[in-house]
């Protein structure tokens, strides 16, 4: 008897606890956002402080109610820089209903490209991936929304051009990158400049891992000496080069890198600040901690009671994956603000992503504007320098010669 | 007794050459298809059903590496070059040409078979560790040459979109079409194989593998054998390549580095060289086994950590897993699933007898 009474209770308790836990009609509708990273592969210097950036951003969005009252639910899932794990991942995220791609990787979204298209479910592809893919009529659900590698180009160009005392001609520019497609884009634009500037440049390709250049720098310093150098640099590549750089005795503060050569991983895994001193880096999102959205973030993890993340210390990967997930985020407002039930599709939240512009967040991000035809949002980078035991500004916000990127956007959509 | 292996009595030489001559094999086979076929594309979603498209991309990569390593015994670090030659070729004449898909197929096996062939000179002179080095230059002169030959790579990016294959009026762009198309190409390739080991050039494979210099004594040519094994498996690599490039859509020449040949490398040994049947599960559990972990982790790993440690522990566990995994596999069974599952058909061959 006292045991079917004891019976009987456990299973009014049973039944309570699941009535109670079952929460009144869903209040909103999820949106799902689909995301890779590589955190155990060649890039992780980079995936393991940016997938957690845009997690913190994703994660205090929602804790402010989501957007527009409709909560994000993120999938994340790692592909290790290789493709079939993404495509895998990328069909999981389908089946779950994403409606926006966090890509990571240049053979990532080339391979997913296609299907991208043919589902119609926008990706974004920011500082890597084909810089043709700014050409939103030719590739309509590819979404660079950062400085492709061609206006990096450009940009570092100008920058030299400044330094250099406005004008190129004659001068010697070396261009040091890591021997593969991505590594070789930006070439075409820096030869068309070399025309037109007057300017002679040299390439110097490093070969993979990107550990040996030895004989490039050398080269670069001693039998090319070169009066600038412009750095295409991944991995653990960067690290290297300004150890190799300070080897031979070149000047730091004549080299320029692009944005994947530039975080501060890169410079402590060099020897850290003051072994780089000098060096000049470009980036696509804002460097450092003096943000308000940083601060905002910092006060959610206060409030649950930890401190704030360690990946936050290594501010230029961890801003640019505050600032990625901040553009899905606008882009997923737009759609909703269009369709206010919050059952958006692909098509929805393409169409928001092209209406971004005037979004700074405080100047994190750079005011791009993307347009239908402009998925690349204008090619906006900052120079920061490595003075001091830290990253100085030295531009604000510029883009540089955008009449030859667009030139080769076209020249690249009639093949 | 579950099966009778006495008393099948056959009356033809066609009969008796015939590659399942015992009932049991023909109704497995039966329900196998029939499974392959019929349950498993309708049953299931999209996303298993890319999954599976996967593994058999890897089935056909597989069954042409063990031919070459597991029944020729020549080690080979080449495999995803030759799959890279396979891919651009096929996206090359499909892009420049216009050619349909079974030209494509054709055409990239056949560069592929010649290439293999090519780099498989070395062979003549040099066996095992050497070899596999001599492979492994091969497969990053190839690597190299794509990457900075344009012509071949299609531009800086190195990369070229392939429209999707067309029967007919019909275009192939989903999960399931993809499904059937690799499935009549992974049967081909399965049937392939086993009919050629059985068959003289098979005969001869396994003689070089075993003792090459007595195969030579015994009359046969080694040169023209072994430079055959490159090339058959080099073919089978090829359209790997092609078959991957359509699947995805688009020639990527990352897709194709040296990883990918350690991958096919670890699938054989896995699965059982010489075999198969090893080459099958070889390539299922490697491509499968990172999907399951991290599936398993997702389901259970939120119960005890955090959400943003789950998401940096998984990928980081799912590394140390596979490995430690397939550690444990080959010291269970040095000679791979393949022998597993020959022990376990042979207890139950002769069950309930012990021997």
């Amino acid at each position: 008897m006292g045991q079917f009474l004891i019976a009987v209770l456990a299973a009014l308790v049973g039944v309570t606890g699941v009535l109670g836990g079952m929460s009144p009609a869903m209040a909103n509708h999820e949106i799902v956002i689909g995301m890779q990273c590589d955190r155990t592969g060649p890039t992780q210097i980079v995936g393991t402080v940016i997938c957690p950036g845009s997690h913190d951003y994703f994660s205090l969005v929602n804790s402010k109610g989501g957007v527009e009252g409709h909560k994000l639910k993120v999938l994340e899932i790692d592909h290790e820089y290789k493709v079939p794990p993404a495509v895998e991942s990328y069909e999981r995220h389908k089946k779950e209903g994403a409606v926006s791609m966090w890509v990571y990787g240049t053979p990532q979204i080339y391979a997913l490209a296609a299907k991208l298209t043919e589902d119609r479910i926008p990706g974004t592809s920011p500082g890597f991936g084909s810089a043709a893919a700014a050409d939103g009529t030719r590739y309509p659900y590819i979404f660079p929304i950062a400085a492709t590698y061609w206006s990096q180009g450009t940009a570092a160009v100008k920058f030299v051009k400044d330094q250099l005392g406005g004008n190129l001609k004659g001068k010697k520019i070396a261009f040091i990158f890591y021997d593969n497609p991505a590594g070789r884009e930006p070439i075409e634009v820096l030869e068309d400049l070399a025309k037109t500037e007057g300017f002679t440049l040299k390439m110097f390709a490093v070969p993979p891992p990107g550990v040996e250049m030895g004989a490039q720098v050398l080269d670069i310093a001693q039998r090319f000496r070169a009066d600038y150098v412009i750095g295409h640099l991944f991995g653990g590549a960067p690290a290297v080069s300004i150890k190799e750089f300070k080897r031979v005795g070149y000047p730091l503060n004549k080299f320029v890198s692009f944005v994947w050569g530039a975080g501060e991983a890169n410079i402590e895994a060099a020897g850290g600040f003051g072994a780089a001193e000098g060096y000049y880096t470009m980036h696509f999102a804002g460097v450092g901690q003096d943000y308000p959205v940083l601060d905002e973030i910092k006060e959610m993890y206060k409030k649950q009671g930890k401190p704030a993340p360690k990946e936050m210390a290594s501010t230029v990967y961890y801003n640019r994956g505050v600032l990625i997930a901040a553009l899905h985020v606008e882009a997923i407002r737009n759609a909703v603000k269009a369709k206010p039930d919050g059952k958006i599709t692909g098509v929805d939240v393409k169409n928001g992503f092209e209406k971004i512009s005037n979004f700074t967040l405080g100047g994190l991000v750079p005011p791009l504007k993307v347009t239908p035809t402009d998925h690349e949002g204008g090619g906006l980078v900052q120079i920061w320098q490595v003075k001091g035991g830290k990253f100085v500004k030295v531009t604000d916000w510029y883009s540089a010669y955008p009449e030859v990127v667009a030139k080769h956007i076209k020249a690249a959509a009639s093949k | 007794m579950i099966q009778r292996e006495c008393g099948v009595l056959k009356t033809s030489y066609e009969a008796d050459m015939a590659l399942y001559p015992l009932p049991i094999a023909r109704w497995t086979v039966g329900i196998l298809g029939v499974v392959f076929f019929l349950l498993i594309p309708l049953g299931l979603h999209e996303y298993y059903l890319s999954v599976c498209n996967l593994v058999w991309i890897a089935v056909i990569g597989a069954l042409g590496l063990n031919i070459l390593v597991g029944y020729t015994g020549q080690v080979s670090i080449g495999h995803g070059a030759f799959m890279s030659v396979g891919a651009y070729t096929a996206a090359n004449l499909a892009t420049r040409l216009d050619s349909p898909w079974p030209v494509n197929l054709l055409a990239g096996g056949l560069m592929a078979a010649a290439v293999g062939a090519v780099v498989g000179i070395p062979s003549l002179r040099i066996k095992g560790l050497y070899l596999a080095i001599a492979t492994l230059a091969g497969q990053l002169i190839i690597e190299w040459t794509i990457n900075h030959v344009t012509f071949i790579s299609g531009g800086v990016q190195a990369s070229i979109e392939v429209p999707r294959p067309r029967l007919g009026s019909m275009v192939l762009d989903t999960q399931r079409d993809m499904y059937y198309f690799l499935l009549v190409f992974v049967v081909l390739a399965i049937v392939g194989t086993m009919n050629l080991v059985r068959s003289r050039v098979g005969r001869a494979f396994i003689a070089i593998r075993d003792q090459d210099i007595a195969a030579e004594i015994i009359g046969i040519d080694i040169f023209r054998y072994k430079l055959l094994a490159f090339a058959i498996s080099s073919f089978y690599a090829g359209v790997t390549g092609v078959l991957y490039t359509y699947f995805l859509g688009i020639a990527n020449y990352e897709q194709f580095q040296i990883g990918v040949s350690i991958d096919y490398l670890a699938m054989i040994i896995i699965g059982g060289l010489g075999s198969v049947l090893g080459s099958i599960f070889g390539a299922i559990f490697v491509t499968l086994l990172p999907i399951v972990i991290r599936l398993s982790m997702e389901a259970f790993g939120g119960l005890f950590f955090a959400q943003q440690t789950v998401l940096n522990l998984i990928p980081n566990l799912r590394l140390m897993l596979f490995g430690a995994l397939i550690v444990i596999f080959l010291i269970l069974e040095p000679d791979g699933l393949n022998r597993l599952w020959r022990n376990i058909r042979n207890y139950f061959r002769i069950w309930p007898f012990a021997y």
